[in-house]
C-alpha cells in the first residue's frame, strides 16, 4: 500500500539528485496501547512545514519561501513491534494569527489510526529544548505538564547516522485495543 | 496494595487548517507523494448493496460551516459486516472498504462520501442496532477528534429501538444523530456548537 519513498520527506518530494533544504533528522518511536503494549500495523501521517516555517498548502501565504523539493507530508506503518521511523528536516517556526505576535514552536503534525476509532488520534510533536514550547496557547490547551512531555521529542544521539542526521526519539500511546466503537466502552469492556 | 501502571494516552493536538497535507495531498494539489489519497474510494463496481451519497457541512457555533474540516466514517458494508480482522461473524464484501475520508470543500465546506448503506449490526449484549455510519471529525480550532453517528430516516422503528440511541439523555438531540433523505442522498450536518449541537460520543 505504501510507496517505497513515503517515509523519507527529505527525498519523496525532491527532483531527481537533489534533496530537502534544512536540517536532516530522523524521527522514531513506538507506539503503545495504555498496557503499554506495542501497536503494530498502526498508520502513522505525519505533516509539516519545511525549513524555513512555510507549509506547501495554498492557503499558507507566509512570506518565507516554499522549498521546491520539499512536500511535507510523509507516512509509515509500524511494524510488529510498534516501532515507526521516517526521516525529514526540521520545520521552522512560524507566525500565526492568533495574539499580536505569536509563533508556533517547530512542529510536526502527527496522525494515528491503530485499530478502529477508539485508537484514531491526531496530535503534534514538539523539539527538546524549543523555548516556544511554553510560550504557544496551542500547547498550553492541555494543562498538565507530564502531558505537554509526552509530546516533546527527545535529541537521541544513539540512532544518528553519522555525517547524514541527527535522531529525535517520539513515542506514543494510543488508547487500548477495543474491537470497534464506544460500544465497548458503553458496556464496559 | 500494588498499584496498577498504565500509560497515559497521549494528549489530543488540533489537526490545524493545513491536515490536507498529510491527509488528502492530492487533494490540494501535492501530487507526487502519494498514489492516491487514503479513504478517498470506499466502494467499486463490485460492490455489493444499495448506493448512496452522504453529504453535509461542519458548523461551528455561529452556524458557519468549517472549511478545513476533515471527516472519516467508518461502518458495516450492506449485510452489517465490518471489513476488520476482528469481525468474527462472517467475512465481509471484499469490494467494500468500509473506512472513508474526505475534506470539506475548501470553498464551500461541504463533504460528500460515495458508499453504500450498512446492514444493522448487533450490539455486544445481542441488540440489534439500527444501520448507521460512524464519524470522527477533525478541523481547526477543535482539540480532539470528535464521534458520533449517522442514522437513515427510513428506519424509524430501528433507529426507535437502536440501544446507542435509546442512551442519549436529552432525548430532544436525537434527531441531530438522523440524516435527512433525498433519493439516495443523505444530508447529515454536523454542528460542533450550539442551539443544534450533534450528540457527540465519549469512545
Ligand atoms: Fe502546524
Amino acid at each position: 500500500m505504501l510507496g517505497s519513498l513515503d517515509h523519507d520527506l527529505v527525498l519523496n518530494y525532491a527532483q531527481p539528485g537533489e534533496s530537502a533544504m534544512g536540517e536532516r533528522i530522523i524521527v522514531h518511536g513506538h507506539v503503545l496501547d495504555e498496557e503499554a503494549r506495542p501497536v503494530p500495523n498502526a498508520l502513522v501521517e505525519v505533516w509539516q512545514a519545511n525549513a524555513g516555517g512555510r507549509y506547501r498548502h495554498k492557503k499558507d501565504g507566509y512570506l518565507a519561501p516554499l522549498d521546491p523539493n520539499f512536500g511535507g507530508c510523509g507516512r509509515v506503518i509500524t511494524d510488529e513491534n510498534g516501532y515507526y521511523a521516517f526521516r525529514t528536516v526540521r520545520p521552522g517556526p512560524y507566525p500565526w494569527p492568533n495574539g499580536v505576535n505569536d509563533w508556533r514552536p517547530s512542529h510536526i503534525h502527527f496522525s494515528l489510526f491503530g485499530s478502529g476509532f477508539a485508537q484514531r488520534l491526531i496530535t503534534q510533536m514538539y523539539f527538546e529544548g524549543d523555548p516556544h514550547i511554553p510560550l504557544c496557547p496551542i500547547v498550553n490547551t492541555i494543562n498538565d505538564p507530564a502531558a505537554i512531555e509526552m509530546l516533546v521529542a527527545k535529541l537521541d544521539m544513539k540512532h544518528t547516522v553519522p555525517m547524514d542526521a541527527r535522531a529525535y526519539r517520539f513515542d506514543i500511546v494510543l488508547r487500548g485495543r477495543r474491537s470497534t466503537l464506544f460500544e465497548n466502552r458503553m458496556e464496559g469492556n | 496494595m500494588t498499584k496498577l501502571e498504565y500509560l497515559k494516552e497521549s494528549p489530543s493536538q488540533t489537526a490545524g487548517p493545513y491536515v490536507h497535507i498529510g491527509c488528502t495531498p492530492n487533494f490540494i494539489g501535492n501530487t507526487g507523494v502519494f498514489t492516491e489519497d487514503l479513504g478517498a474510494r470506499m466502494v467499486n463496481a463490485h460492490t455489493k448493496g444499495q448506493r448512496i451519497k452522504v453529504s453535509g457541512h461542519v458548523f461551528d457555533g455561529t452556524g458557519t460551516p468549517l472549511k478545513d474540516a476533515m471527516l472519516e466514517i467508518w461502518q458495516a458494508d450492506s449485510e452489517g459486516l465490518f471489513n476488520s480482522p476482528s469481525e468474527t461473524r462472517g467475512k465481509a464484501d471484499p469490494d467494500f472498504t468500509g473506512w472513508g475520508r474526505q475534506p470539506a470543500n475548501l470553498e464551500t465546506g461541504e463533504f460528500c462520501f460515495e458508499t453504500v448503506k450498512p446492514g444493522p449490526v448487533p450490539f455486544p449484549d445481542g441488540r440489534m442496532q439500527a444501520p448507521h455510519i460512524n464519524f470522527w471529525i477533525v478541523a481547526r480550532g477543535i482539540n480532539i477528534g470528535l464521534n458520533t453517528r449517522m442514522y437513515f430516516p427510513e428506519e424509524e422503528a430501528a433507529n426507535e429501538a437502536d440501544p446507542v440511541l435509546g442512551r442519549i439523555e436529552h432525548r430532544v438531540r436525537v434527531p441531530t444523530l438522523i440524516s435527512k433523505r433525498d433519493g439516495d442522498t443523505y444530508t447529515f450536518d454536523i454542528h460542533i456548537q450550539g442551539e443544534n449541537e450533534t450528540v457527540f460520543f465519549d469512545i
